[in-house]
């Protein structure tokens, strides 16, 4: 396996620590003209999400964790595991609940997703940043009512829950933002 | 200067290197002469001149550290570096204040001196210059959470983490502090005072070093040890054996090495408190990632 030196170090390098894959989320460097130099790291942990903050000394070195982020299309979900494939070899894979968290709820089949691997296991899945949904349920649409004030809660096909104008009903399609849970625009399909 | 300074130009380019085991320095390699190095500071060519009678000096110069790039580092930077003969350390400090208040007059003008320990005590209630290693790396782990795993054996390197991250962050960004009287073992070419403390001072403002000085050490042996404990590091460190500069020691073997204060301030760092910049990429023209 590889390491990496401090001198390396840069955001979004993958290292291991504590045993565990994470990813470098901001790297400075601190050193007095006539000292040790350190590097003072933010650093996410890819399993569980917490950010940590470690100092290193300069020059040492870590081992590196075999992180690659690759696209896959979602296929389905059989309740344990979310299964994927790759567009390019056709490979499937399947993600656990503890890799695909929150973004089950934004998945559709044949959504080209992010999958993060770890040492080829699916560690977490990114969906697509805006996805076009359907309405599943919400409140009855108030006619003529296109100021997008107020607003009312609308389940999507997936599941997912989002705000939405008043004059949105069920069966519309909605373009929404998976990363802030917003809701962008009825989309024409 | 309008302080009686002569204007003096050294080559950025030597046959020697620094001896400082902290600094990593450009080797070239040339057909004629073999290795030949950036230099990190000024600072031996311009004591050469001191000790050949140049009188008080100065110079705007480029310096060069490898690996040092970030915030506040750029591996090429602007040195504005002086000495004055027939000064100490205390008057240095004035002159360097005074130049950086001038640069940056958004700051307060008057400087608050603090010792080392003074500002360790203050701020950890430990003593840098007399309690154990052991109860150091307590403090360090103690309240760096950061650092919890990491190896601080080395009594300097400990001191200066405690420094740049614990102590200095609560300097005052919009005033300069000055810290006085270094442990020995931090004294590079300081002179070490009757307490047994180096002579030597940095301006910070906030946690952000500007300037460096010593009252200079004049004595030829005197540096030759200091050069020899550095390769001692150096080489329990694994890093290149770099040979002393015996044209420096030389000129201090004359004996004319006046009495003298040195002081080398970060000119890009200077900008950045003048301008207000956060990187140190918004002074420079050029940084490293756009040559």
């Amino acid at each position: 396996m590889s390491t990496y030196s401090t001198n390396e170090f840069k955001n979004g390098l993958k290292i291991m620590l504590d045993s565990d894959p994470c990813s470098i989320i901001e790297n400075e460097f601190v050193k007095p003209g006539k000292g040790q130099a350190f590097n003072r790291v933010r650093i996410r942990n890819l399993k569980t999400g917490r950010v940590v903050e470690r100092t290193f000394k300069s020059g040492d070195t870590v081992e590196g964790a075999d992180v690659v982020d690759v696209e896959m299309q979602y296929l389905y979900s059989d309740g344990e595991f979310w299964y994927f494939m790759s567009p390019e070899t056709y490979e499937q894979l399947g993600a656990d609940k503890t890799a695909v968290g929150d973004s089950a709820k934004w998945l559709k089949e044949q959504a080209l997703c992010l999958v993060t691997l770890w040492n080829g296991v699916p560690l977490s899945v990114d969906p697509p940043v805006h996805v076009i949904l359907k309405v599943a349920d919400t409140d009855p649409g108030v006619r003529g009512d296109t100021s997008g004030g107020g607003g009312k809660p609308a389940t999507l096909e997936t599941g997912a829950v989002v705000r939405v104008p008043l004059f949105i009903n069920v069966g519309d399609s909605l373009k929404v933002n998976t990363q802030t849970g917003e809701y962008i625009a009825r989309a024409k399909e | 200067m309008a302080r009686g300074y002569l204007e003096v130009e050294t080559p950025v380019l030597g046959r020697s290197g620094v001896a400082d085991a902290q600094l990593a320095q450009f080797a070239l390699s040339d057909p004629v002469y073999g290795s030949l190095y950036l230099q990190t500071s000024p600072e031996y060519a311009m004591k050469r001149l001191l000790a050949s009678g140049s009188g008080s000096i100065f110079q705007i110069t480029k310096a060069f550290r490898q690996g040092e790039v970030g915030r506040f580092h750029n591996p090429e930077f602007t040195l504005v570096e002086w000495y004055g003969v027939g000064y100490d350390h205390l008057h240095l400090i004035d002159e360097a204040c005074a130049l950086i208040a001038r640069l940056a007059p958004s700051l307060m003008p008057e400087a608050r001196l603090v010792s080392f320990r003074q500002a360790f005590r203050d701020r950890l209630g430990v003593d840098p210059i007399d309690d154990p290693t052991g109860l150091l790396r307590e403090c360090a782990h103690a309240c760096l959470p950061s650092t919890r795993e990491l190896v601080l054996d080395d009594r300097d390197a400990l001191l200066d983490l405690l420094m740049s991250q614990a102590v200095a962050p609560h300097f005052p960004t919009d005033a300069m502090t000055v810290i006085t009287d270094y442990p020995a073992s931090q004294a590079a070419l300081a002179r070490i005072n009757s307490q047994g403390l180096a002579d030597r001072f940095e301006i910070y403002c906030g946690a952000l070093e500007l300037a460096n000085g010593f009252h200079e050490e004049a004595n030829r042996d005197e540096y030759a040890a200091r050069f020899a404990a550095e390769a001692r590091k150096r080489h329990a460190r694994g890093l290149p054996a770099i040979a002393q500069d015996e044209r420096l020691l030389a000129a201090l073997a004359q004996g004319d090495f006046p009495e003298c204060a040195g002081c080398a301030l970060g000119f890009d760092r200077v900008l950045m408190r003048a301008l207000g910049a956060a990187h140190i990429n918004d002074v420079l023209a050029f940084p490293i990632e756009q040559t």
